[in-house]
């Protein structure tokens, strides 16, 4: 009992005496980021810029990603590598980063928002928060990937597909138009996730291309077809390959990472939608530079590695995504972008988010 | 209490110490307005996701307004209400015989159930919900192991209700079974046995004698778990019941701030009703007991006959809330590696879960101990008030208090802005309840003529609480540190906006590696958290007081 107490105590007193010693850590020494355990905090820019006059060292740059560390890691990491700034980043996903921005306003301490859909670039942008990028860089991509006014750029794109069961399915069974799954010989078979900001995305582009009218036709249609809701893509495609559903609404690059880790014998595949229409629209995520960026040149840095033929590369290969820039050789497992026949819509189009969930809510997709 | 009536044990237990006060001479007075400073300033604290959400809130305009109504709001009340009652009811159900088993009876391994009932608190919901979809889906893990010699070839439906009813009960009733534990290892057996010696049988004690003496326990957990279910997000949206906090989500999702204000303002005020409502139960009833009784442990129930069926409960309690979640991430695990995944280290990241977890406990607890001698020891109307405004955050999203923390502190602390202090300081927002009703909970069970006796000595306030007060406490600030601790292992939305930018912890490991469908490295991470819980919770019952022998 006592010296359970005294434990106790000691214990305390090691923790409260670390308390100070990780506070004052916090200014003094920003390059231990990656190795202390309790990686030194706030902007580092703001106090270690001025605090070392030493040579033009290369600087920090910090960045939010609504991307996961998963997939973008190792690119910042070669940048880090290649560079030599200290690169610090923030994963979280999307929609809350974007929340976070907002709320920090001008005293955001990053530099770079690194976001997984126009959604979220849009909202920042809408507040005023990003600096224009320069012409010279946004010529780079491909005009489909890039925000009209230049405050945000595509770093690569995802398109929406058909998971499929392979058991119950091939591809010849699959219609080539999205609208065809409110065909009653869908019924109770489709999986979607109408929570979902890539499924969002894509009834937004409905809405641009096909009208108000159709594709509320459309939700009226699956729902009366049974379309059972998921969360999200994984949970669509674990589903596809169970058997729970027989095909799924969702984003392309989701199975490759369950064929990564469960083999060939998984039990969905993707069916591109190649028959035109907003069954196969290509989604983009972005990067934007803040305003109030500490680090503006690193931030310009960064974005232009990002655009860069490496890292393009790595992310056709690696995230199987399709590249922004010319040139890349993309997966074997995608079908080309101009094989798609992708419909002709702008990423503004899909700007009306407010509108979507409205249209979800009135049809019931959403509650 | 006072509706019960007339056997001579429960007179004796209403009638003994009744409305007694503390009289601790006012010479103390600076003890006490210390107490005061902490209470108004923890209040403040508490309140602060409120006045943040009264802010973003005025930013909405009619149509906001408008459209909180037509948000079926009053569908998704029901539907949030339902769930949290069902979840609480079906949490005690399992709780409180667990509890009773492991402290009070003969029951084999009794300390090694005692270690892992608890466990299931520290699986992220978004896990739990996820592994036990991917498990008791219509085609899940268990559907495959029936189909080959039973011919089952698809579950029931687990989406919607059941599903996230069976998550929520299976990830929560650990709160009602640390609380209700902690209290019936400190509860004087002589009562009981007062009872027994009256003729009453086992089963009578336990409803007449030991229950009531659970009360305070059973509503500071019972009101934890109802407030867990409605700031849950993971288990309702995997499982896709629509709760407050769902819609909440939706609201961020779609960038709407001040709905997502106007709609987490109704969930505080549905807080405070539940808040109210558990007051309302608990009314005045003095719960302590004769001061010599405290150092007696009681004497075990002979189970008997009741041994196998008390296993097979504690078992299937176990195979579902930890062995089968735990089972999923195992396979994962190891289809991961013979696919050739390279599993990332993932010490750091349990370094850093155990430290701000402990950190975030020991402030949590630091606070409530103060909080709670202020509550009990001098209780008025604005105690009480204090009591109950302290929940009026703990039932917010975890995003609406990290976001609040991020307004107010990249405005008005740039300098504590993502750092160690300001992630603290969110823990204890969302945690300080569940550390305070341990504590309360215990210290209500002390009675004051110790403390007074003390002072009748001549003992300062400061010796009397750190000699007295505080070693019998210790029981309900071992599960009121636990709670906390184990809570903040898994904690998400706060740990990813607030940590020192480059900080992982266990749970945003997990997450991040899930939302991505990187099963493998999720289960990893996963795993080592539900190990590294389990320790301290073997320390401290390992350590703990027996039963009698």
């Amino acid at each position: 009992m006592s010296s359970c107490a005294r434990r106790a105590i000691l214990l305390c007193a090691v923790f409260v005496m670390s308390m100070p010693v990780v506070g004052c850590a916090t200014p003094a020494a920003p390059q231990g980021v990656g190795e202390t355990a309790i990686a030194p905090v706030t902007a580092p820019a703001t106090t270690a810029v001025g605090v070392k006059p030493v040579v033009p060292a290369p600087g920090f740059l910090v960045v939010y990603s609504g991307r996961s560390e998963r997939l973008v890691g190792p690119m910042i990491e070669q940048f880090k590598q290649t560079t030599g700034i200290d690169v610090q980043v923030r994963y979280g996903s999307t929609p809350e980063i974007a929340a976070t921005l907002l709320e920090e306003g001008a005293n955001s301490p990053a530099d770079v928002f690194f976001a997984q859909d126009p959604g979220g670039l849009g909202a920042v942008a809408n507040a005023g928060m990003f600096e224009t990028l320069p012409k010279e860089l946004t010529a780079r991509v491909q005009e489909y990937f890039r925000s009209p006014d230049g405050k945000w750029i595509g770093i690569s794109g995802r398109a929406r597909v058909v998971a499929y069961n392979t058991e119950a399915l091939t591809p010849e069974d699959l219609p080539t138009d999205i609208y065809d799954f409110t065909d009653a010989k869908w019924k109770d078979r489709v999986g979607w996730a109408p929570s979902n900001g890539s499924f969002q995305a894509m009834v937004t582009a409905m809405r641009a291309i096909w009208g108000e009218e159709k594709t509320k036709t459309w939700l009226e249609g699956m729902i009366a077809n049974g379309a059972k809701a998921y969360e999200g893509n994984t949970q669509i495609v674990e589903a596809v390959a169970r058997g729970e559903v027989q095909v799924g609404l969702v984003n392309h690059y989701y199975l490759h990472r369950f064929l990564a880790e469960q083999g060939e014998e998984f039990g969905a595949r993707n069916h591109f939608l190649t028959g035109g229409g907003p069954g196969s629209l290509v989604m983009v995520a972005g990067v934007g530079q803040l305003a109030t960026a500490k680090n503006p040149e690193n931030a310009r840095k960064f974005i232009e590695f990002l655009i860069s033929p490496v890292a393009q590369q790595y992310f056709a290969n690696q995230t199987f995504e399709y590249p922004v820039i010319d040139g890349i050789n993309i997966s074997r497992e995608i079908v080309p972008l101009a094989d798609l026949n992708a419909a002709d819509i702008q990423l503004t189009d899909l700007a009306d988010l407010a509108g979507t969930t409205k249209l979800l809510r009135e049809t019931g997709a959403l509650q | 209490m006072a509706s019960m009536s007339s056997t001579p044990i429960e007179i004796g237990i209403r009638g003994l110490w009744r409305g007694r006060r503390s009289r601790i001479p006012f010479r103390v007075s600076a003890w006490v307005a210390g107490l005061w400073v902490i209470g108004a300033l923890a209040t403040l604290t508490i309140l602060l996701p409120t006045i943040y959400l009264i802010v973003r809130a005025t930013g909405a305009g009619a149509e906001a307004w408008q459209d909180l109504l037509n948000l079926r709001t009053l569908e998704v009340l029901g539907k949030t209400v339902w769930l949290a009652v069902s979840v609480t009811l079906l949490s005690a159900l399992i709780a409180v015989p667990l509890a009773w088993l492991t402290t009070r009876t003969d029951l084999p391994l009794r300390r090694m159930w005692a270690i892992v009932t608890p466990l299931p608190l520290v699986i992220p919901s978004y896990v739990g919900a996820y592994l036990i979809a991917s498990a008791l889906g219509p085609r899940g893990l268990v559907q495959q192991w029936l189909q080959e010699p039973f011919g089952v070839t698809r579950l029931p439906e687990i989406y919607g209700y059941p599903g996230a009813l069976l998550t929520l009960t299976l990830l929560s009733y650990p709160y009602i079974f640390l609380s209700t534990r902690a209290v019936l290892q400190q509860m004087d057996p002589a009562l009981e046995e007062a009872s027994r010696s009256l003729n009453q049988n086992a089963w009578q004690t336990f409803w007449k004698v030991t229950l009531p003496l659970l009360r305070p326990a059973l509503g500071a957990g019972g009101l934890l778990i109802a407030l867990y279910v409605l700031r849950d997000f993971g288990a309702v949206s995997i499982m896709r019941y629509d709760t407050f906090t769902r819609v909440i989500y939706m609201q961020y999702r779609t960038f709407d701030r001040s709905q997502a204000a106007l709609l987490s303002l109704a969930l505080v005020a549905l807080t405070l009703v539940f808040v109210f409502m558990e007051a309302r139960v608990q009314r005045r009833a003095r719960y302590y007991q004769h001061p010599n009784g405290a150092a007696r442990a009681p004497r075990p129930t002979a189970l008997g006959r009741w041994k196998i069926p008390a296993l097979l409960f504690c078992g299937l309690v176990i195979v579902f809330s930890l062995v089968l979640p735990a089972g999923v991430l195992g396979y994962w695990l190891a289809r991961g590696v013979m696919a050739g995944e390279v599993i990332d280290d993932v010490w750091r990241a349990a370094g850093n879960s155990v430290l701000v977890s402990g950190l975030g406990a020991l402030a949590a607890i630091g606070v409530a101990l103060p909080l709670s001698v202020l509550m009990v020891r001098h209780a008025n109307k604005s105690t009480r008030l204090i009591e109950r405004i302290s929940f009026a955050a703990f039932a917010l999203p975890g995003i609406v208090v990290a976001l609040t923390l991020v307004f107010f502190g990249a405005t008005y602390a740039p300098m504590l802005y993502q750092t160690l202090p300001m992630l603290l300081f969110a823990y204890l927002i969302l945690f300080l309840p569940q550390g305070l009703g341990a504590v309360r909970s215990s210290l209500l069970q002390i009675h004051p003529s110790l403390e007074e006796a003390a002072a009748s000595l001549g003992r300062r306030p400061a010796q009397i609480f750190s000699t007295i007060t505080f070693p019998l406490l210790r029981p309900g600030v071992i599960a009121g540190a636990s709670l906390v601790f184990l809570t903040a292992m898994k904690e998400l939305p706060a740990t990813l906006i607030l940590a020192p930018i480059g900080m992982k912890t266990l749970a945003t490991s997990v997450w991040g590696a899930v939302s991505e469908a990187f099963f493998a490295q999720a289960a990893a991470p996963a795993l080592l958290l539900i190990l590294m819980s389990s320790l301290p919770m073997a320390f401290f019952i390992l350590r703990e007081r027996g039963v009698q022998e």
